[in-house]
Order: structure tokens, then C-alpha cells, then sequence
């Protein structure tokens, strides 16, 4: 099953999300159409773990060698976005790029969690880009806030689908910018994979149901610029839409 | 004295009270509905221990915009909660720092305007797992189960004052152990929130610690923690050994 958060009409809404994509099953029983809603996260977490270098060709395309030890930092609930959003582009940020990452959904509390059980704990899959601007990194607790925590800059969505519907150790992953193909990899390439991510993350600190595990991005990295349209997919989860806008058309420009 | 919002008992949400009646709460609840950023590095003889370090690699060059960590709820403790000390690990650091609690949403604020959105201030005591190196994000040494207690309220932001004149005191089993003033911050309070409010909106209910002096007091199972900051509040926890249940598992 697919399930979505949305606005429609007034209202904000859960919502089961046939699969063709196209019409949506509102919490109060009304069908409406995809294109009618405001795609919202599918979720509010509290706690938002990303990985960074966890595919090797990535780490390499950055001059990283791939980590011993997970690079695990931290994200704040502002900086996620749905599906059709507007992310904003600073001017000064001539080196933004895009990041498709499968997002793993934490279904329940999970604590000391054997990898052997980690699935148990899971309890379904998204879409994340994960934008970074590589003018504002800075080699302290790199990758730094003022990179990864922007408002809106992780787009999330479209929706969350169950667990039980995929395996998530074997999906395409693609991102796509004005409809060419920039960015391709598979979730088999992940140096610590999600099992192995649970056992580690939850060897520390307690996960709590909703929180999300944001699981690395492949190869492939593209500036973009204002007016970009950049689809970040994941092989039987979804795609994920967000359109990049310059400072003016995002806060309006002055007169 | 003033008002200081509390979360206790079976109450969900937190409440004001005259700050005279808090000895007689029990059951305090951590007084954090949002999420908890951190400032690193902001406290001057952090950047002063660190030296020529920064021209260095893996720095290159000293910080420019404020850095900052993230404290998740799993690490939440209240007044007088315990602190569970890892297995693998000997001692942790127990620094104490202000936490500034906004009431609204803040973004894109000026200095001037930085304390607008600010309801009020509590008392963290901060502990991490001894690092020394601040290139990587620290998250198994800051972000473990019990590593921010928190309170007891929030100090109403009237009652408080100047927020850059603050002294802050932790006692290890009754020994004062640190002693700094929010005066020796790089980015003084109103500063700190403008320079961050620039790239990331503080919501109603997130928190700011101002960040850690260098040379943080270290503390072992079975010691109690004391953190004072004059007009704010004072907030205690102790050291216990993980649950060996924890062990097991």
C-alpha cells in the first residue's frame, strides 16, 4: 500500500494512493485526483538520520575513500519538502546538486536490534533528495547544517509504501533533471546496507517510530540552476518531483 | 523569581508556574517539544584550544558560518533523570551550556530582532563521549540514549535579562567543575540566532544551546551532575552504568 499526506481543499489529509498514481483515497473517503492535491511529506519525524559516502562511486567522484564507520549526521524536520515542491536555489550557490537516497521509515521502537532482525523494524520505503551546495561546506562536522539542514531542501514523498511490498536491497535508483537521465545506481552498491545501518544506529540510540534513515546517493552529480525540474526515482517506491527557484521567484521580488 | 513553563506529571503540555513553587513538582517531564540544535565552537577558548589547528587539515580554515550538531529526543533526560554510561566507556563529559526555547517561528531575523520569537531559557547539561576531533559529525559520542537532560522549565525570557551575561556553574558530587559566562561566546546570543535563522527556521518549541567552554568536566557512573545558571535555573542528573539488560540484548 501507498500512503500519502496531502492538502485538498481546505484540508489536510492521510490518503491510500492507487497504483497508477493517479487518484488518491482521502482519509474521509473522497477520490480525487493526483493533480488536485498539495503533495505534503508523507511523514513528520522527529529524529532524521542521512548517510554520507555510502556508495563507493560516490565517495570516489568526491575524493572521499568510502567510511569505516557510517557518516551519519543529522537533519531538523524544517528542511523536508513534498512531492511538486519548490526548493529554493541561492544565487551565490552556482554548485548545488541533487542526491537520490531511499528512505527507510522506522516502524517501531527499536533498541539494541540484531541486523539479522533489522527488517522486523522497518516499516516502509520513500524517496529523498537530499540536497547539498557544495559553496557553503565547511570541514566542520562535515557534511555542516548550513549544507544539509536548509528549509525545504529534502524533498520526501511521494508517499510511503509498506514495507512487506519491496525489497529494498536491489533497487534502480535514478535522477532525472529536465527529464535526462544524470544520476543511475542500484541499492545493492550501498557500503553499509540497512540492516547493517539498524544494527549500528540503534547499538547508541533509540529509533522511534517515523523516524527516517536517509541511506546514501550513488554517483552522478550535476550543478543545476534555477527552473530545473529534478525527479529523484526509486525502482518500485516512486518518483519524487521538486522544482529549483531563484531567490526572487521564491520570495517574491521587491518592487 | 518569575514564571517558568513546565511539563509534569500526566500533563501533556507545558504550563506556566511561579518559579517558587518548582521544589515542589515532581515528575518533571523534559521541557522540549521541538527539535534541539547546538552550536560548536562558539565559546572562545574552544577556538583558542584549537589554535593553529583550523589552518590545518582536515580544517583548512577557521569556521565561518556557526556549527552546529543536532541533540535527538532519544537523548531527552529530565531534572534528576540518570544518564546511562555506555559499556565501552569510562568517563563522558558533562558541560552545561544555555538553552534558548523559541515560542515561534523565527527565520531570516535580524540581531535586533533575534529575542522576538525566544519564550524563555532552561539548563542543559550537554554530555558527549571525549572526541577531539570536530570533522566528522560526532553522532555516537553526542547523540547517544540519555545524553541531554534538560530543565527543569523554561524560564520566562522577562525574567532572565541580558542573555550574554549569564554565569554557568556545573558541580561533579558538590565540586564546581566549570565556571563560564555566556559573556565569553564568539557569536554572542542574538547573533547566533540571526547568523543560523539565515539558511534554517527555528520552530515554536525548538531550542539553541549556545555551546561548551573547552576543557568540559568529566564525570563516571554513580557521580551526580549539578549545572547552575544564575536566573535560569539549576539542573541535576547522575551517572549509572547502561542496563545490563542493554548488554545482552
Amino acid at each position: 500500500m501507498r500512503r500519502a499526506r496531502v492538502a485538498y481543499r481546505g484540508g489536510v489529509f492521510d490518503a491510500e494512493v492507487a497504483s497508477d498514481g493517479q487518484t488518491l483515497r482521502l482519509s474521509d473517503g473522497r477520490q480525487v485526483r493526483e493533480d488536485d492535491v498539495v503533495w505534503l511529506p508523507p511523514i513528520q519525524p522527529r529524529t532524521i538520520i542521512a548517510l554520507g559516502l555510502n556508495y563507493a562511486d560516490h565517495a570516489a567522484e568526491l575524493a572521499f575513500k568510502a567510511p569505516e564507520e557510517p557518516l551519519v549526521f543529522l537533519k531538523g524536520p524544517s528542511s523536508l519538502l513534498g512531492h511538486k515542491g519548490l526548493t529554493r536555489r541561492p544565487a551565490d550557490a552556482k554548485q548545488m546538486h541533487y542526491e537520490c537516497e531511499l528512505a527507510v521509515v522506522i516502524g517501531k521502537t527499536a533498541r539494541n536490534v540484531p541486523r539479522e532482525r533489522a527488517y522486523d523494524y522497518v516499516g516502509g520505503y520513500t524517496v529523498a533528495n537530499d540536497y547539498a551546495i557544495r559553496e557553503y561546506l565547511e570541514n566542520y562536522y562535515r557534511p555542516n547544517l548550513r549544507v544539509k539542514n536548509r528549509d525545504g531542501c529534502t524533498p520526501l514523498g511521494p508517499w510511503i509504501v509498506d514495507a512487506g511490498d519491496v525489497d529494498p536491497a536491489n533497487l534502480a535508483l535514478r535522477t532525472l533533471v529536465n527529464g535526462e537521465v544524470v544520476q543511475s545506481g542500484n541499492t545493492a552498491d550501498m557500503v553499509f546496507d540497512i540492516p547493517f545501518l539498524v544494527e549500528y544506529l540503534t547499538s547508541f540510540m533509540t529509533l522511534s517510530p517515523g523516524d527516517l534513515i536517509l541511506t546514501g546517493t550513488p554517483h552522478g552529480v550535476v550543478y543545476l540552476n534555477p527552473g530545473d525540474v529534478v525527479v529523484t526515482e526509486v525502482e518500485g517506491i516512486g518518483a519524487l518531483q521538486n522544482t529549483l527557484v531563484s531567490d526572487d521567484d521564491f520570495y517574491g521580488k521587491r518592487a | 523569581m518569575g514564571r517558568v513553563l513546565v511539563k509534569a506529571g500526566e500533563a501533556s503540555e507545558l504550563g506556566w508556574l511561579a518559579s517558587e513553587d518548582l521544589p515542589s513538582v515532581t515528575g518533571i517531564h523534559p521541557p522540549v517539544s521541538g527539535t534541539v540544535y547546538a552550536a560548536a565552537l562558539n565559546v572562545r577558548s574552544v577556538l583558542e584550544a584549537l589554535g593553529d589547528a583550523v589552518a590545518a587539515p582536515p580544517y583548512k580554515a577557521p569556521p565561518q558560518a556557526p556549527v552546529l550538531y543536532i541533540k535527538p529526543p532519544n537523548t531527552f533526560r529530565p531534572h534528576k533523570g540518570v544518564v546511562p554510561v555506555p559499556h565501552d566507556v569510562w568517563e563522558l563529559e558533562v558541560g552545561a551550556t544555555l538553552a534558548v526555547v523559541f515560542g515561534r517561528p523565527v527565520s531570516r531575523t535580524s540581531e535586533a530582532d533575534a529575542l522576538d520569537g525566544v519564550i524563555g531559557y532552561t539548563v542543559a547539561i550537554d554530555v558527549c563521549i571525549p572526541h577531539n576531533s570536530v570533522f566528522r559529525p560526532a553522532i555516537r559520542q553526542r547523540c547517544s540514549d540519555g545524553f541531554l537532560p534538560i530543565g527543569p522549565g523554561i524560564m520566562e525570557k522577562e525574567a532572565v535579562g541580558d542573555p550574554d551575561a549569564l554565569r554557568i556553574r556545573v558541580l561533579v558530587n558538590d565540586v564546581e567543575r566549570q565556571d563560564f559566562t555566556t559573556a565569553e561566546l564568539v557569536r554572542p546570543v542574538r547573533r547566533l540566532i540571526a547568523d543560523i535563522s539565515d539558511f534554517m527556521t527555528f520552530a515554536a518549541g525548538d531550542v539553541l544551546l549556545v555551546g561548551l567552554p573547552a576543557g568540559c568536566p568529566r564525570a563516571c557512573a554513580g557521580d551526580r551532575v549539578s549545572a547552575i545558571i544564575d536566573g535560569v535555573g539549576g539542573l541535576d542528573c547522575t551517572l549509572a552504568p547502561a542496563s545490563p539488560l542493554e548488554w545482552l540484548a
